[in-house]
């Protein structure tokens, strides 16, 4: 459904973040893109939905393709109207506004406006503790809170496909554990497809279909969720396990275990 | 008693313009973050053109106003497209030094098509005087007031339930998130131009109508400067309540404190102005930052 062949991605021209980056996410279902800072997952985010153009990126080489059709080089208007939704990492809601006009802001490239009110209805179904805080200011709401508007905002646009920026930074891991069960169950009820980027693999893998894993600007191991959990490499550097259970300190500083895959 | 009153509604009338004025500047500066200084020319440039239009033209007056609201919206998102959108993304200090550059340009302008005499509107509103009370007060009055408060109460409603009025003030908060809802920026901030323009040209035809026209009325807009920053230059309720302050604190001290010392009316608001700010720095309704702690 939405596939990216070969993507370089520079910024400033000259900053060559995304080095062939090459991954595919099928209609309905959850995919992780997994990977440690600096990666380049929240770049290969933006050049999905287009909003590397207001920070002086570009794609470079290579192409990004949704249902058959060439999307890189659009604007974000486009191709949010297209039907792709990001997320954005650091829940970026609009602090000034209520949280209903945040909600009515996320439709905004919505036609059929007459249906605002029950899906608004539908976001408050997913996330039952928005409806209490309607009409507060979103600049207020706790951390998880704003997260929960963040994505109910996301709903609001009715999106093919959702782009989930980390959705679980900074936030207690209870909360994090409530937030990743409500992505799956919106999933599983509207259908939407969902790219989610982040660093707690755990918790990603744990609803996702499949996952990828990225290092230095592109792909380096891919797989289904199955496969990855049980490969060594993925168990030690992004699970933090190890053969034998928890590692003990002394082990660590004796053997060092080189990536497979470099 | 009914000199106070008569200051008081004075003061109410060109407050209301004051406040129509002010939303135009509330209205760019939330959008982009700067301050708009050809606010004042704008204002210049809509009364020119309606005076034209009834004048050498013969359109009655309410055509005539529409014409230049239509002007001047087309004039707004001209100027946003042609000076302002290469901006974006620039320091807010230069789109600040091109509105400067831009205010120059349109004086310019205005003055080669229509000199710098002053020119009266011809008759529009009746003239037999309106009684409240004791105080009497010409019918121009009332209709300004009149207009300035329908038109504040429907941008009040515009940016409260509109779709675009709400994408605005979400742009407002957030540029980068406002994208990535598929909200055009650009769009955005054209239509904040336009409706700047357009506010400020209603407050020009009133202004017109109430004291007649020359080039310095384009001074209204550093006057209303002020008027923005004490109300909180991103607040509209703000501009609104702000520009009846400076109104009626400009009317009174004309009234009890000029016949003492003379042109004390022209400064008093911004020593009004100076002690709100010490004490709220972000203007009476001015947002301010949101920190959750």
């Amino acid at each position: 459904m939405l596939r990216l062949n070969n993507v370089e991605v520079m910024y400033d021209r000259v900053i060559l973040v995304l080095k062939g980056m090459s991954m595919e996410v099928p209609r309905g279902k959850i995919v992780a893109l997994l990977g440690s800072n600096g990666a380049g997952k929240t770049t290969t985010l933006k050049a999905i939905s287009g909003l590397l153009k207001s920070e002086n990126g570009q794609v470079t080489d290579g192409y990004i393709e949704f249902e058959g059709q060439r999307i890189d080089g659009e604007d974000a208007e486009a191709i949010v109207k297209q039907g792709i939704f990001q997320c954005m990492e650091g829940r970026r809601v609009f602090e000034h506004l209520t949280v209903e006009e945040n909600l009515i802001a996320g439709a905004h490239t919505r036609k059929d406006r007459g249906n605002l009110k029950s899906d608004i209805e539908r976001v408050y179904h997913y996330f039952p503790k928005l409806k209490t805080l309607r009409s507060r200011v979103a600049g207020y709401l706790s951390g998880g809170e704003q997260q929960m508007l963040a994505i109910g905002r996301g709903l609001m646009a009715k999106p093919k496909v959702l782009l989930l920026d980390e959705p679980s930074l900074g936030l207690a891991p209870l909360l994090v554990r409530e937030i990743f069960s409500i992505i799956k169950q919106i999933n599983e009820e509207e259908g939407t497809t969902i790219l989610v980027v982040e660093q707690n693999a755990n918790i990603a893998l744990s609803i996702a279909d499949y996952g990828y894993i990225m290092e230095n600007g592109r792909i380096v191991l891919e797989g289904t969720v199955d496969y990855l959990l049980s490969n060594e490499d993925v168990r030690e550097f992004y699970l933090g396990l190890s053969e034998v259970g928890k590692k003990s300190y002394r082990d660590v500083k004796s053997y060092k275990r080189r990536k497979r895959w470099l | 008693m009914t000199f106070f009153l008569q200051m008081l509604v004075t003061g109410i009338v060109v407050g209301s313009v004051y406040a129509l004025v002010a939303l135009g500047f509330v209205l760019i500066y939330k959008a982009s973050d700067a301050i708009n200084f050809a606010q004042g020319e704008f204002l210049l440039i809509g009364t020119y053109i309606c005076l034209t239009l009834i004048t050498t033209y013969q359109i009655p007056f309410l055509v005539a106003m529409v014409l230049t609201l239509v002007f001047s919206g087309l004039l707004g998102f001209v100027i946003e497209r042609v000076v302002l959108r290469p901006f974006i993304g620039e320091p807010v200090i230069s789109m600040i030094m091109a509105t400067i550059g831009l205010s120059s340009l349109l004086a310019g302008i205005v003055h080669i098509i229509w000199g710098h005499e002053t020119r009266v509107y011809p008759q529009i509103f009746p003239d037999t005087p309106v009684r409240l009370g004791e105080v009497v007060v010409s019918p121009v009055y009332v209709w300004s007031l009149i207009i300035v408060l329908i038109l504040l109460a429907f941008f009040t409603l515009f940016f409260k339930y509109s779709k675009i009025g709400i994408a605005m003030r979400a742009t407002a908060d957030d540029q980068q998130a406002a994208l990535s809802m598929g909200i055009s920026v650009k769009m955005v901030f054209a239509v904040s131009w336009a409706i700047s323009a357009v506010v400020s040209s209603v407050g020009g035809v009133l202004l017109g109508n109430i004291n007649g026209v020359n080039s310095s009325m384009a001074l209204i807009g550093l006057k209303v400067l002020p008027v923005a920053l004490l109300g909180g230059l991103d607040s509209i309720p703000g501009a609104i309540i702000g520009g009846f302050i400076i109104g009626i604190l400009e009317s009174m001290a004309g009234g009890y404190l000029d016949p003492i010392i003379g042109g004390v009316k022209e400064v008093v608001p911004f020593i009004v102005l100076v002690l709100i700010l010490m004490f709220k720095p972000y203007g009476l309704f001015g947002k301010e930052e949101i920190e959750r702690v």
